[in-house]
């Protein structure tokens, strides 16, 4: 493999985990959207690569589904829904941004340490987008506890998702990615639709997912 | 591609599913369900005389042939059950028309991803088919709508799906570890290929797969602490998907685990699966029973004994060795059959009552003596009380624990002394004294349930050699 395939598939994956970042610390909705619409362009862009590095064209496929589904269809869809939601303007107190951040560097230092070390025998490229993967997978999942709100919560699994995709293309030759990828999006795409349809504002009166632990079953 | 039983599992259910969706009339479709789950348990039967050879996508072999029978067989009962069940949902007008139509497609199209789940040969596949059993699981829990309805089925979902999620990411995990031995491709994937090769895997790879399945896939058996919507999605769901999710969906994700305990068991250089699952097992055993106390909610009580037993049977699995293979196997079995029945009969009482708080029932033995007894036999059976089948594979469990590690012995016997009475204290108000509580005339088919609880009866107190013998067969495949 030359150094630039190498170089590239890098950056993208670098780039991904970087964004995540940027996603921990977004307190509106709409800003939070738009840095996940990023996400997935980088998430798209970086599944081509590899597609192009690996000579694998059924990458391609998704590829595309990222690109349209994810950085295009998703992000539309959910700033549709929350305006008709009318929680656009919402500001939502993202706990402690400093100490979430530490937190995610914490998370970042784990899963390189944890996948670095295991991996001595693969292929360095793999190798890496498995690191930057799992930090991605484990940063989504940090996002998904600190939010509060049931549609950043969703961004949040979105992201995981994401780095589940980088995960799946950097291990070259892996089987059904596309038909994995699919998969995903048709979960995703029920939760989207989902959030529309059981109109989770009208039933909970709110999307703060705190309002529901009023529920426990136990005090009716 | 000719026609064997493999084929008939898979088809049968979806075309069902694909036909229910169109049929409006609710009589007929509650037949046809019936018919299809019949169908499927006969093509499973029919597993243990023909067997098809395995191919990269498909594998049928002795472990997944018993999973498979069962999941069928309780597929077909509580068809059944659902039938009545669903009858007085649409007349009390809690359901309509369309939702039962959706109701039944959606019954088949999880029979299908359960089957396809244990019958995958491919890891991939497998994961594939338990995302599908999921979602459709998370549009049943949802279907009455209402606000706890919803709840529910939003935190399974959310939940199930960073398990999943996890389950994937140690999938490929699986495969980036097999790839440098097999080779690229979809080699990699196929089970009985990686049992073969797993010897040369890298073990530091296996091991952190192995955690990230664990924890995965540890989330849908409802193991503690990864249970949280466990008994949300089982009160709030109609009663029939609550008999399946204890009695089969549960067992689905513990099989997607014993499949990787496998090739683990195969590397010598991978870490012993047992211990975490031990650790796992008890932590979920202790934490359900002390849970079952202050249940308000009859079916919250009996998900919180699903996870008590669900967490007996991977402590099981994980002490390993043919006794405790044995034990977890008959345990799984015996637990299936025998909280479906429980469901079976709450469904109903749930339905004469109207409500489904413990604080409203009672006296249920001197108005609804059927239901009444029948639940108490459940009960007894599912507390481990002599001479019901749980009782001989809990017994098989401490025992064979007791032989190896007293320690762990004495956790168990005291997590299960709480539950038990725990359940009996919540029974003792159900069953006995002054009736409480609205009351109507009980339309249900009593035939499931008191054919699972005599099922349950018989094991006890007498198991043909030739279940004996194919259950330490099993048991001796796992390791």
């Amino acid at each position: 493999m030359s150094r630039i395939d190498f170089d590239v598939a890098h950056l993208l994956a670098g780039s991904l985990v970087l964004i995540s970042f940027l996603e921990l610390y977004q307190d509106r909705l709409y800003a939070l959207l738009n840095i996940y619409a990023l996400h997935a362009l980088t998430l798209a862009a970086s599944v081509a690569w590899q597609a192009f590095v690996q000579d694998a064209p059924h990458l391609y496929v998704t590829a595309t589904i990222a690109l349209g589904f994810k950085a295009i269809v998703i992000p539309v869809a959910l700033h549709r829904i929350i305006v008709r939601l009318g929680i656009h303007r919402e500001i939502e107190k993202v706990v402690g941004a400093g100490s979430t951040m530490l937190a995610g560097m914490g998370l970042v230092a784990l899963s390189m340490v944890v996948m670095l070390r295991v991996t001595p025998g693969a292929d360095p490229l793999a190798r890496e987008d498995l690191a930057f993967a799992l930090s991605v997978v484990l940063l989504g999942l940090l996002m998904m506890v600190t939010r509060r709100n049931a549609v950043s919560q969703v961004v949040g699994f979105m992201s995981l998702e994401n780095g589940l995709v980088l995960a799946a293309t950097g291990a070259k030759g892996m089987p059904l990615v596309v038909e994995i990828s699919v998969a995903f999006s048709v979960l995703i795409a029920f939760i989207v639709i989902g959030i529309f349809l059981f109109r989770i504002r009208e039933r909970f009166d709110t999307v703060d997912v705190q309002a529901l632990d009023s529920f426990r079953g136990e005090r009716r | 591609m000719t026609f064997d039983a493999l084929t008939g599992v898979l088809a049968i259910p979806a075309a069902a599913a694909a036909l229910l969706a169109t049929l409006p009339d609710y009589r007929a479709t509650a037949r046809l369900n019936i018919v299809a789950t019949t169908l499927t348990l006969v093509c499973a039967l029919s597993l243990f005389v023909v067997r098809p050879l395995p191919g990269p996508y498909l594998l049928i072999d002795d472990l997944n042939a018993t999973f498979i029978v069962l999941t069928t067989f309780v597929g077909f009962t509580t068809s059944v059950f659902s039938a009545s069940y669903i009858g007085h949902e649409l007349a009390t007008g809690r359901l309509t028309p369309p939702f039962v139509r959706f109701y039944h497609a959606m019954y088949q199209v999880l029979m299908f991803a359960m089957n396809l789940a244990l019958i995958a040969n491919n890891i991939g596949l497998m994961w594939v088919a338990i995302e599908m059993a999921t979602l459709t699981t998370v549009l049943m829990v949802g279907i009455y709508r209402t606000h706890e309805a919803l709840e529910a089925a939003w935190k399974y979902f959310i939940l199930g799906s960073v398990g999943i999620a996890l389950a994937l990411f140690g999938t490929i995990l699986v495969y980036m570890a097999a790839r440098p031995v097999v080779g690229e491709g979809l080699d990699a994937m196929v089970w009985t290929v990686l049992v073969k090769r797993a010897g040369a895997f890298d073990p530091a790879l296996l091991n952190v797969a192995f955690v990230f399945l664990l924890l995965g896939y540890g989330t849908k058996v409802g193991l503690a602490p990864l249970h949280a919507w466990l008994p949300d999605a089982h009160a709030e769901g109609p009663t029939p998907i609550s008999a399946v999710l204890s009695g089969l969906l549960l067992n689905v994700a513990l099989y997607a685990l014993l499949r990787f305990k496998m090739l683990l068991a195969v590397n010598e250089g991978a870490l012993a699966p047992g211990p975490l699952m031990v650790t796992l097992g008890l932590i979920s055993l202790v934490f359900a029973a002390f849970m079952l106390y202050r249940r308000r909610d009859i079916k919250r009580l009996f998900a919180y004994s699903s996870i008590e037993h669900m967490g007996i049977i991977t402590f099981a699995f994980g002490m390993g060795g043919p006794l405790a293979n044995f034990a977890g196997l008959l345990h799984m079995t015996m637990h299936s059959l025998t909280k479906s029945a429980i469901f079976f009969a709450v469904g109903h009482i749930a339905q004469v009552k109207g409500t489904q708080r413990i604080a409203d029932m009672g006296g249920l033995t001197e108005t609804h003596p059927t239901l009444g007894w029948g639940l108490i036999l459940g009960v007894v059976a599912i507390a481990g009380l002599p001479p019901l089948g749980i009782f001989m594979s809990e017994f098989l469990v401490v025992s064979s624990t007791f032989a190896r590690a007293p320690a762990l012995a004495i956790i168990l016997v005291f997590g299960l002394l709480v539950a038990l009475a725990g359940l009996f204290l919540r029974l003792n108000s159900i069953a006995f004294g002054e009736p409480r509580g609205p009351s109507a005339e009980a339309e249900a088919s009593y035939v499931p349930m008191f054919a699972h609880l005599g099922l349950v009866l018989t094991a006890g107190i007498y198991m043909p050699p030739a279940v004996v013998a194919w259950f330490q067969n099993v048991a001796g495949l796992l390791g």
